[in-house]
Parts: C-alpha cells; structure tokens; sequence
C-alpha cells in the first residue's frame, strides 16, 4: 500500500466513519428516547403512532432505506440530501427504532411503585419521568445500547454504497489503486474492530458511572 | 461506488410499478434462495461455533471466542468485500451469489452461535446432575433432556435473526447479486425511475418483515408455555 492513498484516504475515512457513527448516535439517541417514551403514553393515539413507527422502521432494511431517501425523497419534496446526512437520516432512524425498544423495556422494568410513589407526591408526568423513571432506567439501557452502538457502527459501512468517503470505501479505492484485496480489507476489519471495542470499554465505565449514582456496583 | 443520479420524473407512475413486476419476482426469488442457504449455512454453523465455545480445553475455547467476536463486531459488507475479492487471489472461484450466501452466512453463525450458548445455558443445572444420577448416556442427555428444554429459547432467537438476514440480503447489491435492491437499481438505471421500483422494494421488506415478526412473537409465546 503506497502511503499517499494511507494518508489521504484511510486516515480521513476512519475519521469519517467516526463522525458518521456519532452523529447518527446522537440522532438514534434523540428517536429512541422520544418514541421509547411516547410507547409508555398515557393517550392510546400516542402509543399507536410511536409503535407504527417502530414497525416500518424495524420492518426495513437500512440499505433500501438509505437509497430511498436518497433516490425517491429529492423528487418527492424538491430537495437533494447530501450523501452523508442521507446515511445518517437512515441509519439513525432505523436504529432509533431498535432503541426505543430498549428505552420502553427499561422504562417497564422500573418497579410500579415508583411510578405511583410519583403520583402520591404530586409531581407532573414529566417531572416523574425525569426525576423518578429515567434515572433508573437509564442504566438499565446501557449494555443494550452498547449492543446497538456497535451495530451502528457495522452499518456506517453501508454509507460506502453511496459514495461517501468512509474507511469501507477508501479500502474499495485503495484495492481499485493496489490490486491488494487481503492486505486493505483485513486492516478495515482490524479497524472497525479497534473501535467497536472502544466503544464497548467506553460503555462498560458509563455503566459503571451512572450505576454508581444510584449506589449498585457492577462487577 | 455508484454515483448519484437524481430521479427524473417527480410524481407517482403506476406503470413504472407494473413494468418493474417481472424484475420484482426475480428478485424475491433470489432473496429468498440467500435467505434459506444463509439460514441453512449460519443454523449448521453456529452449532460448531456454539460446541467450541463449550469445549472443556481452552486451546479450542480460546480462538473460537476471539474468532467469532472479530466476526461479529465488523461489518457484513466489509466481509462481503473481503470474501469477493480475496478468494478469488487465493485461487478460490465462486459466483457472486455463492460469495453471497457465504458471507451472510458466515457473519450469522457467529449470532446462532450466542442463541444455542444461551439456550443450552439456561436449562437448570440439576437437569444436567439428574440426567447423571439416572446414568443416561450423553447422547440420551443432550436428545431427551437438555435439548427438547433448550428449544423453546432457541427457536424464537433463531427466527429474529432471521429476520435480520432478510434485511441485510439488499447489501448483496454491493457485489451485483441480482437480488430485490439490485433488481430495483437495474430498473432504475435502464428507465431512469427510482421512486417506484425503491418504493415498491422497500414495502416488500416491511410486509414481509412484520408479519414474520409477529409469527417469530406467536411462537415464543406458545413455547415459553
């Protein structure tokens, strides 16, 4: 491998992938909350709407997703989507949906009583999720999340199909350049690896963190 | 990799639906074909993977972990790449489809493998000291015992992923096996009508996906019974 093509399409793709996985984090995080919480709704439309979404979006594949809304929405609504927000788009709402799974089973496991502990104090719907729901739950979500962020982090690499300039798709240009399938395909595997183990490391001290607070120990 | 062509007729055209039929059937054919020999290949598989993470010597412990986690936390589509392209340097020749159904496979197993370890898991020790203290045979063990008990968790796990394969098929696209998303891009480029086609591949997925996962639910209920 020459290292011009390291250096000017490796390197930056890697760094690619990892903007392209926290923004679609960061967007996947939003829709998971949000519909997680609109599942637990009071009003039997909330509920309906937010587990629809759930399904079409669970129900479809990232990839068709992906050039869906990049081939059919721009004559749709009269606008083109950059490649990359189109990734993103796609990637956090199909993800988003698997995560407001986990936000509802979380919010679930916590005990009744405090939900109606909650009532008993008077506090609003909102204050009770935010002061006595999430607190709780959320540490109950991070080993799934963990799960799910690797996943994601898997599912960057479709972006590659089209054309944006992660490390997926600088390997497709260096074996174009090299004629060296082996050699830049197994360093992409060894990347995507590196990291996903990040990310899991990262998850295991945040676990360890927020469980703190509420005074449990993770072994 | 492919360049991005913008659409060009803007509303919906019922005969572009109709004229993309023939092509559709095709390829739900061939999805289908990876899905069954995907299942068939990771099922088989991840029985392997699942006996070797249970072996009693950590010479065969040991590598099998360190194999299947590298597998399972990269991508499908880099592995696609890397079996589509490598093999045939190695002298190995296969068809894309073969590639395909090889790969899916492959980075399944590495799921099945984790459903028949938990499955086998959960039955309670004491069945196992009771099948002991009755003196049964191993095989006797693992067919009257452990496995009619691990089946009711491993039967509905085993239908989520393959739900899962089914939605990761459209990434053979990449390599240009002529399944559903491949099919609506050649229609596409030749009629230069993405909406429809897309459209149409996208609510195949969804009402195929949905009513599977509510069988996959169905029978988890009536297993855990």
């Amino acid at each position: 491998m020459t290292a011009g093509l390291w250096q000017h399409w490796v390197l930056p793709g890697i760094w690619i992938t990892v903007q392209l996985t926290v923004y679609s984090a960061a967007l996947a995080a939003a829709v998971a909350f949000g519909i997680g919480m609109a599942r637990t709704h009071r009003s039997r439309l909330v509920r309906f709407l937010a587990g629809f979404y759930t399904e079409v979006f669970r129900g479809t594949s990232a990839l068709v997703l992906m050039f869906w809304l990049f081939f059919v929405l721009p004559p749709l609504v009269g606008w083109q989507l950059v490649p990359m927000w189109a990734a993103v788009l796609a990637l956090g709402l199909s993800y988003g949906a698997y995560g407001a799974e986990i936000v509802r089973g979380a919010l679930n496991a916590v005990p009744r009583a405090q939900r109606e502990a909650g009532i008993a104090l008077s506090l609003t719907p909102w204050q009770r999720m935010r002061l006595v729901l999430l607190p709780q739950a959320v540490p109950e979500m991070i080993p799934p999340f963990c799960n799910l962020l690797v996943e994601l982090l898997k599912g960057t690499a479709l972006v590659s199909l089209l054309g944006v300039g992660d490390v997926s798709f600088a390997a497709y240009l260096v074996r174009l350049a090299t004629q060296d399938s082996a050699q830049i395909y197994s360093v992409t595997l060894v990347v995507y690896f590196v990291l996903a183990f990040g990310i899991t490391r990262g998850m295991k001290a945040l676990e360890r963190r927020t469980k703190a607070n509420l005074g449990v120990t993770v072994k | 990799m492919y360049s991005a062509g913008a659409a060009q007729s803007s509303s919906w055209d019922w005969s572009a639906v109709w004229d993309f039929m023939p092509r559709f059937w095709d390829g739900v054919l061939v999805t289908l074909q990876v899905l069954a020999l995907g299942s068939l290949i990771s099922f088989s598989l991840g029985l392997v993977w699942a006996l070797g993470l249970r072996a009693p010597s950590r010479l065969v412990r040991w590598p099998v972990t360190a194999v299947t986690e590298f597998i399972r936390t990269t991508p499908l589509l880099v592995q696609l790449f890397f079996l589509f392209f490598v093999l045939p340097e190695w002298g190995v020749k296969f068809s894309a489809l073969t590639t395909g159904v090889l790969a899916i496979g492959l980075h399944y197993s590495t799921y099945t493998a984790q459903v028949y370890r938990a499955g086998i898991d959960a039955v309670p020790k004491g069945q196992w000291e009771a099948a002991t203290a009755l003196s049964l045979p191993m095989h006797r063990t693992w067919l009257a015992v452990i496995l009619p008990q691990a089946v009711r968790r491993i039967v509905p796990a085993l239908g989520n992923y393959v739900i899962s394969m089914l939605k990761d098929t459209p990434l053979l696209a990449g390599i240009s096996v002529l399944e559903l998303l491949q099919q609506s891009r050649l229609e596409g480029a030749s009629t230069f009508q993405y909406t429809e086609p897309l459209t149409v591949v996208g609510i195949a997925f969804i009402l195929i996906a949905y009513p599977a996962s509510l069988l996959v639910r169905a029978l988890e209920r009536r297993l855990a019974r």
